[in-house]
C-alpha cells in the first residue's frame, strides 16, 4: 500500500492529463523523456502504456534536451516532461535546442506556485518562467483546466512548426497543494 | 583496414588514428562527436553528413545518441567523446543502460586531461574508472582499450550490433592540429537529417 503522496497531483476526476495524451498522439510524439512529477504520474502511466511511444526515464532532466535533440536528428518528435525545479537543471543544455534549431517542447509541473508547502520548492518556482525565457523558451501557461489543451497544444505546435524550445507551466491551481493543515 | 593505429610516446594510442580506424568503410554509422577534441577527430576522420560535430551541450553527447538510437534503430550510433564530456553526465550512462540500444556505442577517448582549456587534471587521472562505473550502470559489454588489436575488436563489434556498448580508450594526450567542422549548428543538425530521410527531412 502506498503511503499519501507528498506531493500534489491532480484529482482522479482531472481529464486534462488525458487530454495531453490525446495531444502527443495527434502530433505523432515518439520520444517521452521524463523525470517523474507526481502532476504528470497520470500522463506518464498513459505513455507507458503505449507501446508506439518510448519512455525514457532520466537521471536529470538536463539529460531530456540532449535526447529530443537526437530523437529529432533521427525523425522523431519528443516531448520533455519535468516539474518545475528541473527547470534549473536544464538551462545551458537549451543552448543545444537554440543553436541546432531543435523542436523542444517542454511540460513543467509547477511547484514553488499557489500554496507550497516545501520551502525549498519556492525559489525555482518563482524563477521558472524568467529562466526559461532568459534562455530563449517561449513560455504559456495554463492554470484552469479547460486551458490545459489549448495551451498544451500551442506549446506542441510553436515548437515542431518552429524549430525552437518552448514550455507550458501547468499551474499549481490545477494541482492541487499538500499543506499538511497550514 | 588502411589505417595504421600508432602509439605517442607515452605508449598510448593515438587519438586520431583509433577515430579513423572506428569510422573507415562506417556503412552509414552515424557518429557524434562531442565538444572540442572528439569533434575535430571524427572532421579530421573525414566530414561527413553522417557526423554531428557538437560545439556546446557538455555533458549530453551520450544521450544524444541514445535519441537518435532509438529513433533511427536499424543505423548504427556511434558516441564519441572525451573524457571531461563523459564525466559531466555520467548518470547518462544508467539512462542509455535502461533502454538498452542494440545500436549504440559510446567510445570514451581518455587522455586525462581537459584538453580545451589548459590541460588540467580529470578525475580519470586519478584513478577513477569509466569502465566500473557504465558496468555499475548496467551495461555489461564495458571494456577498457589500449592496444591496437583491441581497437579492431571494437570496432568489429560495434558494426556487428551488439551493443549497447561502453568503451574507454586511453589515448595520448598530445594535443593534435585543429580540423575544424562547420559551426553553423542548424546546418549540422539539417544535413543529417537530410542524409538520414531525404529531402522529406525538410518537410517534417
Amino acid at each position: 500500500m502506498q503511503r499519501e503522496q507528498l506531493e500534489s497531483a491532480p484529482s482522479a476526476a482531472a481529464d486534462w492529463p488525458d487530454q495531453i495524451y490525446d495531444l502527443l498522439k495527434q502530433h505523432n510524439v515518439r520520444q517521452v523523456g521524463l523525470v517523474p512529477d507526481a502532476g504528470h504520474s497520470r500522463l506518464i502511466k498513459r505513455c507507458l502504456a503505449d507501446n508506439d511511444m518510448k519512455v525514457v526515464s532520466l537521471t536529470t532532466e538536463e539529460e531530456g534536451v540532449g535526447l529530443a535533440f537526437g530523437a529529432w536528428l533521427g525523425g522523431e518528435k519528443s516531448v520533455l516532461l519535468m516539474q518545475s525545479s528541473g527547470v534549473g537543471n536544464i538551462i545551458n543544455m537549451l543552448s543545444v535546442a537554440i543553436a541546432h534549431r531543435t523542436p523542444c517542447p517542454i511540460l513543467v509541473t509547477m511547484r514553488g506556485d499557489f500554496g507550497e508547502f516545501n520551502p525549498f520548492q519556492v525559489p525555482m518556482g518563482n524563477a521558472t518562467q524568467a529562466c526559461l525565457e532568459a534562455m530563449g523558451t517561449l513560455v504559456k501557461r495554463a492554470d484552469k483546466p479547460e486551458d490545459v489543451a489549448e495551451t498544451v497544444n500551442a506549446t506542441l505546435r510553436l515548437a515542431y512548426n518552429t524549430y525552437r524550445p518552448t514550455a507550458t507551466l501547468l499551474g499549481q491551481r490545477l494541482l492541487g497543494a499538500k499543506t499538511f493543515g497550514r | 583496414m588502411t589505417v595504421q593505429i600508432g602509439v605517442g610516446e607515452t605508449g598510448k594510442l593515438m587519438r586520431r588514428d583509433v577515430v579513423q580506424a572506428l569510422l573507415e568503410n562506417r556503412d552509414g554509422m552515424l557518429a557524434i562527436g562531442g565538444l572540442g577534441a572528439p569533434a575535430w577527430d571524427i572532421t579530421a576522420a573525414g566530414d561527413s553528413p553522417l557526423n554531428l560535430p557538437l560545439w556546446g551541450g557538455m555533458g549530453a553527447a551520450a544521450v544524444m545518441g541514445l535519441g537518435l538510437a532509438l529513433a533511427q534503430p536499424e543505423r548504427k550510433v556511434v558516441v564519441i567523446t572525451g573524457d571531461g564530456e563523459m564525466l559531466m553526465g555520467v548518470g547518462s550512462l544508467a539512462t542509455v543502460a535502461v533502454q538498452r540500444p542494440r545500436n549504440l556505442s559510446i567510445v570514451v577517448l581518455d587522455n586525462e586531461h581537459y584538453g580545451e582549456t589548459g590541460m588540467q587534471e580529470t578525475h580519470t587521472k586519478h584513478g577513477v574508472d569509466l569502465v566500473m562505473m557504465a558496468k555499475g550502470a548496467g551495461i555489461a559489454d564495458s571494456r577498457l582499450v589500449r592496444t591496437a588489436a583491441e581497437v579492431l575488436q571494437l570496432r568489429a563489434d560495434i558494426h556487428a550490433g551488439n551493443g549497447p556498448i561502453f568503451a574507454q580508450v586511453k589515448i595520448d594526450e598530445t594535443s593534435q592540429p585543429l580540423v575544424l567542422p562547420p559551426r553553423e549548428a542548424s546546418i549540422l543538425q539539417a544535413r543529417m537529417r537530410e542524409a538520414i530521410m531525404g529531402p522529406q527531412a525538410h518537410l517534417q
